[in-house]
């Protein structure tokens, strides 16, 4: 079951909304505290976030660095603009492959929903090259971690 | 069976991914095409011609002109780009359900 909606909007916007059955503040705590973003912001499987750096205050800066285990990697760096208590981030980040790639400007909000909370995550891409870049971006680590799990399906084989 | 190969290279190429992502809006002529871009229309009708090699764009002769759109099976591939940013995103939320329902029971 998917409760993730993601779709884009124009030629430079991405728009994710996913709704959380927990208080806007711990959903908030856990996108600034680092220890708790370590748990979560991984990706596909067999990746962990040795570096992770969120000084969630306006100028504040972030620093994710992501490992395959294998001698694999890459990070982001970004500046928080904007940071409300339990509401509202607003921040840029790009990735570094190592070229940093165009900036994305990403505007996170937490609003109460029911019990829970809806979580609205809109992403600002300069032009459509750097958002289809963006995108593709995502279908590369997706694609790793089907050919992942195809490695270890093919390996269980007894060899002959 | 469209060539696979010639897909995948033709979508390694930011501009010509771009292309797509502006085809994805509707038809458009090279001279529409090549406007958001800094690069001359010999150069997008270049691009073109391997999107259509690639069976990702279709083209159509009205008169001088031959504007283009997407193939279905090129909607196909933008949609399985965003598949895959949606797999990623999905596998981090469904972790960040676990860590919330932990630092729930933690309070």
């Amino acid at each position: 079951m998917s409760k993730l909606t993601l779709k884009t909007e124009g030629d430079t916007h991405v728009v994710v909304v996913r709704h959380f059955a927990a208080t806007p503040e711990a959903v908030f705590r856990a996108h600034t505290e680092p220890a708790l973003i370590q748990k979560w912001l991984l990706g596909p499987e067999g990746w962990t976030m040795p570096v992770c750096i969120n000084e969630a205050r306006p100028g504040g800066k972030i620093r994710y660095e992501w490992s395959n285990g294998q001698g694999g990697g890459f990070h982001i760096t970004g500046e928080f603009i904007e940071v409300v208590p339990f509401s509202r981030l607003v921040h840029v980040e790009r990735m570094h492959l190592p070229d940093p790639t165009p900036d994305n400007h990403v505007e996170t909000n937490f609003a109460p929903d029911g019990a829970g909370t809806l979580m609205t995550m809109r992403m600002t891409l300069p032009d459509a090259a750097a958002r289809a870049a963006m995108l593709s971006s995502g279908m590369e680590q997706g694609m790793e971690a089907s050919y992942v799990r195809l490695e270890s399906f093919i390996n269980s084989f007894p060899r002959a | 069976m469209p060539n696979l190969d010639a897909a995948f290279s033709a979508l390694a190429d930011p501009t010509r991914r771009a292309i797509l992502a502006r085809l994805a809006l509707g038809e458009a002529t090279v001279m529409e095409l090549a406007k958001p871009f800094e690069i001359t229309q010999p150069a997008i009708s270049r691009h073109l011609k391997v999107l259509e090699g690639a069976g990702l764009i279709v083209r159509r002769v009205e008169g001088t002109k031959r504007p283009c759109r997407l193939a279905p099976k090129a909607v196909a591939e933008i949609d399985q780009w965003l598949g895959m940013l949606r797999q990623t995103l999905t596998a981090n939320y469904n972790r960040l359900d676990d860590v919330l329902a932990e630092m729930k029971t933690k309070e």
